[in-house]
């Protein structure tokens, strides 16, 4: 099953090498990792979409990176109200009569072309990842020169449903 | 000198090298014993050590692996945190396998290493490694200093974070510069650890389904290992086991915290435990481990390990619970406190009569047993006699292989903290140096190093040392000229091809001994021990005892490889 986990790292050396060695060590699979500064100074947030099989691997998990000293909190947020986003670009590659057949394509999405040269489009797109997915699909006749994920990042939404109810989510 | 210096500017402008400041901060932190080796990156440390008069000792060991297997000796038998000193690059990759050990069986060290100057860090600078990078893995935590007015603050949270909840090696790695430089003011060493506060207190209501099921159990069994040292808890352990007359097995590490000839006592448990204890464990219907971690080769094949049991588990690591075994009733909590609560909660006295019956029936019906040889020693009986001309009172530490397992099996701890193996790592070369290490904590104390001939050879150097500072460490080698372990898996799962297990030179210990100035014994036969021992032991200073054992003798019982910890071999002649 996949997970969101989030924790929340105190933001000294060598932090992301220690927890990424962990979690390679203890052969946990790591879809994605993203890092990056949170709203306190020093204190950093790190998302990971991971794939475990049963929920006693969950539970080592999230037990083996709370046992890590700069590791302040470790939440599962699969399951609750969640905003996710990963953004994505990708690079296709394009002549001028394909050019707005692309943009017919990625309208839906409200994707973006931040960069156009004579045989090629920079597209940027942000969402959940099976929106992402869904567009790299559609793209890839187009031929994919270039492609670059940040992995999701995610947090609670202000709002909780009462009843924890099975997210809707799928990542 | 240093110190009369340091009060004569203080109040007015305190001018002092970080190297200063780091002895200072050890002095503060109550350390008594550096082990250490010198290197061109701790110069300006050793420097500090020299002109400091501060009341510790540099102990000069002889390889960096020697002085932290000291290390790990010293921390083991005291409680107290091994501080170890080495230079940079290879003087600090020497130190991994002390680390990597101290890791596993959870040993309180803070290591020190010397770094190239910050200006050059990351130029493969000469004698550079990534001494961060390596230990990662390997450390509890650990720390690059990146400026000099964060050393007191570091080694603050160095020494609080290795000694406090599970305990462990943390690496601080210092720049040459940092060490050399000069600072004044005033420093503040207070720190805030907000991902780390170890859970000490157990949840009482885990504490009360604990007290339930022990009320209700049929067939309990109390399984303890070293975490029951680490909190202090033997007493608590026993009076626990006593009150409610249940049986302790210990796992290879746990030896001593519950007394080996106390009325409880399985003994050792796992791969070369005792029958009684190993089918206490496979048979129970409540498993009360305390402090040990479930390693691979104290369960056996999972699939068959305490599978009729409900699993309590007290740990203060709280990600050991439920890692290997599913656990019924977790207890997150330091070992003695959990004790305590438990002591002081209301349960039911179990009906165990039956089961206590079984298993002291258990007990005399499949002992630990071995075979006499008319030529040479057997080795077993070697142990048994280490025992008792040491009236079961040495702190023993062991080298691995047969001899160690030999030794966990027939010499019985009746005191905590007295028995130094390494467990996790099963580190050869371990059991000279920590026995060393061990003497240097209790001068007054009888340590034997009980080690076999090819562990001793990786790190007899320190003979050195034991003959410098004339401590009184015997060292037993039960000599069968062969990598006995190895030798021993290969009859028995590779149709004896002694692929590499044989030796076909060995030193002359006796002399190799003297060439240390450190006495040399050895003998052959077994009418020849009872004396040389009471001399050995009555001697005043260090001795070599080479014991020739009969070289065919396997460790019994055994559980092979992927068996179930009820499917052991040899139980019996
Ligand atoms: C550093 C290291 N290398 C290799 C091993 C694998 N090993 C385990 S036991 C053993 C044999 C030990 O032989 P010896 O020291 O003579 O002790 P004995 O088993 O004969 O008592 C070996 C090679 C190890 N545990 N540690």
């Amino acid at each position: 099953m996949k997970r969101i986990i989030t924790a929340t790292v105190q933001n000294r050396g060598g932090v992301l090498n220690r927890i990424t060695g962990m979690l390679h060590k203890r052969q946990f699979n790591i879809d994605s990792i993203s890092v990056g500064s949170s709203e306190i100074e020093g204190i950093s947030k790190m998302t990971f979409v991971v794939e475990v099989s049963d929920r006693q691997k969950l539970e080592q998990l999230t037990k083996q990176l709370n046992k890590q000293i700069d590791v302040i909190k470790v939440s599962d947020i699969t399951e609750k109200a969640i905003v996710a986003r990963e953004l994505a670009l990708i690079k296709v590659g394009s002549s001028s009569q394909s050019r707005s057949e692309i943009q017919g394509i990625i309208q839906p999405f409200r994707a973006s072309i931040i960069d156009v040269s004579r045989d090629s489009l920079a597209i940027q797109v942000t969402g959940k990842p099976d929106k992402v997915d869904a567009l790299i699909t559609l793209l890839r006749p187009y031929g994919i020169k270039e492609l670059t994920r940040t992995g999701v990042t995610a947090f609670l939404r202000g709002q909780q449903p009462q009843v924890s109810e099975m997210n809707a989510f799928t990542v | 000198m240093r110190v009369e210096a340091k009060q004569e500017v203080e109040g007015t402008n305190k001018v002092m090298t970080g190297a200063d400041l780091l002895i200072e901060s050890l002095v503060a932190e109550g350390v008594d014993t550096i082990f250490g080796y010198p290197g061109g990156a701790v110069l300006p440390i050793y420097d500090a050590i020299y002109r400091s008069e501060a009341p510790f000792e540099h102990v000069l060991f002889r390889h960096e692996q020697g002085s932290i297997h000291a290390a790990e000796g010293y921390a083991r038998v005291t409680g107290k945190p091994g501080v170890v000193l080495a230079t940079s690059g290879p003087g600090a990759t020497n130190l991994i396998t002390g680390i990597a050990d101290a890791m596993m069986d959870s040993l309180p060290l803070v290591v020190f290493t010397g770094q190239v100057a910050r200006g050059v860090i990351g130029t493969d600078a000469f004698q550079e490694s990534d001494i961060l990078g390596i230990t990662t893995p390997i450390t509890k935590y650990n720390y690059q200093v990146k400026q000099i007015d964060d050393l007191p603050r570091i080694i603050s949270e160095a020494f609080h974070i290795a000694t406090t909840g599970r305990p462990g090696p943390v690496v601080v790695d210092i720049p040459k510069d940092i060490s050399a430089d000069l600072t004044t003011g005033d420093f503040d060493n207070h720190f805030d650890l907000p991902g780390y506060q170890p859970t000490e207190k157990p949840n009482p209501l885990q504490i009360v389904k604990l007290a339930e099921a022990l009320g209700r159990a049929k067939r309990p069994v109390i399984l303890a290992g070293a975490g029951v040292l680490f909190a202090d808890a033997a007493e608590e352990l026993k009076e626990f086991a006593e009150r409610y007359d249940l049986p302790v097995a210990t796992t290879l590490l746990g030896l001593g915290s519950y007394p080996g000839t106390g009325s409880q006592a399985l003994g050792m448990a796992g791969m070369h435990g005792t029958y009684a204890a190993n089918m206490a464990i496979y048979e129970s219907d409540l498993l009360i481990n305390i402090g040990a971690r479930f390693d691979d080769r104290l369960t056996g094949n999972l699939e068959h390990f305490a599978i009729h049991a409900k699993v309590a588990h007290i740990d203060i690591d709280p990600a050991e619970i439920g890692k290997n075994i599913k656990t019924d009733i977790p207890v997150v909590a330091d070992a003695k406190e959990a004790l305590l609560a438990l002591l002081s909660a209301d349960i039911t006295q179990p009906d165990i009569t039956a089961w206590n019956e079984k298993i002291a029936s258990n007990q005399q019906a499949f002992p630990l047993w071995y075979e006499r040889s008319d030529q040479l020693l057997s080795p077993q009986w070697l142990l048994e006699q280490i025992y008792k001309e040491t009236s079961g009172k040495a702190i023993v530490t062991t080298d691995v292989g047969q001899h160690q397992m030999w030794a966990a099996q027939f010499y019985a701890f009746d005191k905590p903290n007295r028995w130094v193996t390494s467990g996790g790592l099963g580190t050869m070369g371990f059991g000279f140096p920590a026995a060393v290490g061990a003497q240097l904590a209790c001068p007054d104390d009888t340590v034997v190093a009980v080690v076999g001939d090819g562990g001793f050879q990786m790190t007899f150097q320190e003979l050195a040392v034991v003959r410098e500072r004339n401590l009184s460490v015997k060292v037993l080698i039960v000599n069968n000229e062969a990598l006995g372990m190895v030798k021993q898996w290969q009859g028995s799962f590779y149709e004896g091809r002694y692929s590499e297990s044989l030796f076909g030179f060995n030193p002359d210990f006796v002399k190799l001994a003297d060439s240390f100035g450190v006495r040399g014994m050895q003998i052959t036969k077994e009418a020849d021990l009872p004396a040389a021992l009471a001399e050995a032991f009555a001697y005043d200073g260090p001795v070599v005892i080479d014991c020739r054992v009969v070289k065919q003798t396997a460790v019994y019982p055994m559980i092979a490889p992927g068996k179930g910890i009820h499917e052991m071999i040899g139980v019996t002649k």
